[in-house]
């Protein structure tokens, strides 16, 4: 996207959708644990969120995650979902044994904590890997990935 | 020549059917399928998880190995992408 091509109607709207769409994606993958949703599809609509800005104001996106940053989430959040299944294992559990994390809580409410944690690390990844993507088909020559 | 090589095709198409009859029914409650691992899912999924949604404790407890590799094949294909498409001058 080299040029800007919004106009004041897309600018606007795009503006206004955009914290919107952070908040349900944010629902979206918090709430996985109850409700239809998780860290694919919130971090799906995290990533949509970044690419509408990116369409509507091209190069100039206030808030655009760069490239380099992107790679980097995914790679945290693959690295997290990771993590967390090995700490179970060091605290003498299977890998992706949640209930062994050493929270002072109830045994549920520490494996939700641990689905939470796997489900940010989705989220990231999805996140990350959109915005690549959709940056590695629409970059310009000049422009880094 | 033509018809030799659409052969194969053919005769796979008909194993494939073949085999496709033989498949238990959807929600058929005497399959493997249903009768195995699904009522354990049902039966102990609360307590062994504490997931209140089935769905949850499935996809992020039981089978949190199969959702690893999933989270790992979409970083691989952004990988991919990213490789293939990365401009030359970096």
């Amino acid at each position: 996207m080299s040029t800007q091509f919004g106009t004041s109607v897309l600018d606007a709207a795009s503006r206004l959708i955009a914290p919107f769409m952070l908040m349900f994606g944010a629902y979206v993958v918090t709430h996985g644990h109850y409700s239809p949703g998780g860290g694919f599809q919130g971090g799906v609509i995290f990533a949509v969120a970044v690419i509408l800005a990116r369409l509507v104001h091209g190069r100039d996106a206030r808030w655009g995650i760069r490239p380099r940053l992107a790679l980097g989430l995914a790679c945290a959040g693959a690295g997290l979902y990771m993590a967390i299944g090995l700490l179970g294992l060091l605290f003498r559990g299977n890998f992706l044994d949640y209930g062994m994390l050493p929270l002072p809580l109830k045994l549920a409410e520490v494996r939700a904590v641990g689905t939470l944690g796997i489900e940010i690390g989705v989220a990231l990844t999805v996140t990350g890997v959109l915005t690549l993507i959709f940056d590695a088909l629409a970059g310009m020559p000049d422009e880094e990935i | 020549m033509r018809l030799l090589a659409g052969l194969p095709f053919v005769v796979a198409a008909v194993l494939l059917c073949v085999a496709a009859s033989d498949f238990a029914a959807v929600g058929d409650p005497a399959s493997p399928a249903s009768t195995h691992v699904s009522p354990r899912y049902i039966e102990q999924g609360y307590g062994e998880t504490g997931a209140a949604n089935l769905v949850t404790a499935v996809l992020a407890d039981y089978r949190g190995y199969d959702t690893l590799g999933e989270t790992i094949v979409i970083f691989t294909a952004g990988l991919a992408c990213v490789f293939i498409f990365r401009r030359r001058d970096l």
